[in-house]
């Protein structure tokens, strides 16, 4: 029994860990699909933190946070777009850009309006996002098997871990089953036909870009408002690029992105857990392999060595309509 | 990469709008100064009077500007060749690997100018290694170039941490880096050269690798103008479609303009590990990496360009310093802020101001900006 309550815990922290990443990873598949690449995902979720953490401790209330957030990240993507759409800028060195004023901005305007090193005030409860504990789990906790699962996994999360959860399905919905993801997808990997049949290029990817802009700042308050009470400097340390990596490891799909978020916060998970604890047949693992693995498998992945990554034909590159 | 933009004079294209671009950036930076509630222009004086004011201030000023050479020029190279190294932070950041093992091997056997070498070539050679995988992938396996340099970069901080809390750390030390060098390898200091304009210097870090960034600086100038292999380099970069047809090797130019970038980047850990510090400590690259790719974009990938938006950088992070002691609401987090900003006026909103001023050119002189030839193209 002890064992098996490890092992749920272990994936009740996959659940909260994944998190963040999921829903910066269907943030990224937005752009991606609609062939703008953005390494700036880390540097909105920063953003979005920020603005969600500050705006709550000083509204006093965890919805204006989040609108905060996802306000202030939007605008990010705007800027992306400013540059990658509308004066065919370098989509990379765009996002490289964003990534580098988030991470000082943060600090700069956290120490100058709040005077605490860069961090927020520490969120009261009211102001930050709480569990909600589903009807039952109490009562059912010490039920065998069934019950830790229902109480600790399924329960007790916060709004914004089902708000991930059910962005999964609708991003696919959205994606495969309405005009505009249609639209979105073929703008990702033929442009030019796109233009063709009178659909503009330009405002397509900024929609596109919008929906990568809430993702990232819903992506930002969880970090400051659910998982941490307030935001800390630099808090994002580069899971941005680790939902990048699992987008590319879920071959820019959102069911299979789930699925590499849950497996790199699985090990993510393991590697907190098994911290300075011998393994069988392998002894002890280092840590930092652990944390290098998701890495590791994304480049692996790349290298065509576990199937094929085809990325969306028209990324990174500015359409210039033919004249 | 096809410019829909008419020319413009080189003196506008390589001066003017380099120029324009980094106001604005700054410009955007004063308001964020604003924003904090400080007055920008005494901002700006005391960065400038903190970089140069003094000879201390110029050392530590060209003391930085070497590590951002050196990062300037690995992207530079690669760009050349129509490649992003964004990976510059994980070569330069492992070539600390290689020095460290160097170092402590001959510290105490070899005087400084024979382990310098050795250190050189351990630091190339595995800034180089670094990025001949994502090199390797590139060419040979279709994979995103920027994925997996930015992987790397993870990578390599993983091992790194690895390296250095588990493997070369002193036992009964707490702190995660080397043993500090012995002075075997310890590179001499350059500030004799400021004070031979009557300056006075307490300990400032300038040392012999900054005479060694300006070499490489003339190195890649001879690499990329002067070369066959440069030529190609740079056919590669204008049209891959065009150098293929002229029977030039896809996989061989990736190949080995990602291994010079990459051995370049990984020099730009000699400065700060056998200059200054003397160990190789946890992230002590500390995004010099990164700078290197605005150091690239504004210095246009030019050597002369580069070593002077180095010394630039080098201002902004000295002067940084000194103005984190002046007002206490601006960290040197603020340089990070001018360095994206930089990044976005000077690289991707490059072309932003373009039209404008080629409608100015082409209202003093219209043949300036090439319209009648353009017409007479009927483009």
């Amino acid at each position: 029994m002890d064992s098996f309550n490890a092992v749920v815990q272990v994936l009740d922290s996959t659940i909260r860990l994944s998190v963040p990443l999921l829903l910066a990873c269907l943030a990224g598949l937005y752009s991606e699909r609609a062939g703008i690449f953005d390494i700036g995902l880390e540097g909105k979720m920063l953003v979005g933190a920020f603005a969600g953490a500050a705006a709550a401790s000083v509204f006093h209330s965890g919805f204006i946070g989040l609108g905060m957030a996802i306000l202030i990240s939007v605008a990010f993507a705007m800027v992306h777009g400013f540059a990658s759409i509308t004066h065919r800028g370098n989509q990379i060195v765009s996002g490289v850009a964003i990534n580098f004023v988030a991470a000082g901005s943060t600090i700069i305007l956290g120490q100058a309006w709040f005077q605490q090193g860069g961090r927020t005030p520490a969120l009261q409860p009211g102001e930050r996002f709480e569990a909600i504990v589903w009807p039952g789990a109490d009562a059912l906790r010490d039920v065998p098997l069934l019950g830790p699962i229902y109480s600790e996994l399924i329960s007790g999360h916060s709004i914004l871990v089902y708000f991930a959860f059910a962005m999964v399905p609708f991003t696919w919905w959205v994606l495969f089953r309405t005009r505009f993801g249609l639209r979105m997808r073929a703008v990702g990997e033929n442009p030019a036909a796109v233009d063709t049949a009178g659909i503009s290029v330009a405002w397509l990817r900024y929609r596109a870009l919008i929906c990568t802009g809430i993702l990232t700042g819903v992506a930002g308050a969880y970090l400051s408002m659910v998982q941490n009470g307030g935001f800390v400097k630099d808090m994002t340390a580069g899971k941005g690029y680790i939902a990048l990596a699992a987008l590319i490891f879920a071959k820019w799909r959102p069911v299979n992105a789930m699925f590499a978020c849950l497996l790199f916060g699985f090990l993510d998970a393991l590697s907190i857990r098994l911290q300075g604890t011998p393994l069988p047949i392998v002894g002890k693992v280092p840590v930092q392999f652990m944390q290098a693995l998701p890495y590791v498998l994304t480049v692996i992945l790349l290298a065509g060595f576990i199937g094929k990554a085809i990325p969306p034909r028209a990324g990174g590159v500015p359409y210039v309509k033919e004249r | 990469m096809s410019t829909p933009y008419a020319k413009l004079p080189a003196w506008a294209d390589y001066g003017l709008i380099p120029l324009i671009n980094l106001s604005v950036a700054f410009i955007v930076a004063g308001f964020v100064v604003m924003l904090v509630g400080e007055n920008p222009f005494r901002a700006a004086v005391i960065l400038v009077e903190g970089a140069f004011g003094r000879g201390t201030g110029i050392a530590f000023t060209l003391y930085y500007a070497t590590t951002f050479i050196f990062s300037g020029l690995s992207v530079a190279v690669a760009v050349h060749c129509g490649l992003f190294n964004i990976g510059g932070e994980g070569q330069g950041y492992i070539a600390g690997l290689g020095i460290g093992v160097v170092c402590l091997a001959f510290d105490s056997v070899l005087p400084w100018w024979l382990t310098f070498p050795l250190a050189i070539i351990a630091a190339a050679g595995m800034g180089a290694l670094w990025a001949l995988i994502p090199a390797y992938l590139q060419a040979r396996r279709g994979s995103h170039i920027v994925i997996t340099t930015i992987m790397f970069n993870f990578i390599a901080a993983s091992v790194m941490v690895y390296a250095l809390v588990d493997v070369l750390k002193p036992a009964g030390s707490m702190a995660p880096q080397t043993r500090n060098f012995l002075p075997g390898a310890e590179l001499p200091k350059l500030n004799w050269i400021i004070e031979l304009f009557g300056a006075k210097i307490r300990s400032a870090p300038l040392n012999v690798c900054f005479i060694l960034a300006l070499v490489m600086a003339f190195l890649v100038w001879l690499l990329i103008w002067r070369t066959k292999l440069g030529y190609e380099m740079r056919t590669y970069g204008h049209s891959p479609k065009a150098a293929r047809y002229a029977g030039i090797s896809e996989t061989r130019i990736i190949l080995i303009a990602m291994v010079i970038s990459g051995a370049l980047a990984g020099m730009m850990a000699l400065n700060p590990v056998m200059g200054d510090q003397h160990n190789v400590a946890l992230d002590f690259v500390s995004g010099a990496g990164f700078v290197g790719i605005a150091v690239a974009l504004m210095g246009r990938s030019h050597p002369v360009g580069i070593v002077l938006a180095a010394i630039l950088f080098g201002m902004l992070y000295q002067g940084g310093a000194e103005l984190a002691f002046e007002m206490p609401a601006i960290s040197r987090d603020m340089i990070v802020i001018i360095q994206g900003l930089v990044i976005l006026f000077a690289g991707a909103l490059e072309h932003m101001f373009r039209p404008y001023i080629q409608a100015l050119f082409a209202s003093f002189s219209p043949k300036a900006v090439g319209i009648e030839a353009v017409k007479g193209k009927g483009a």
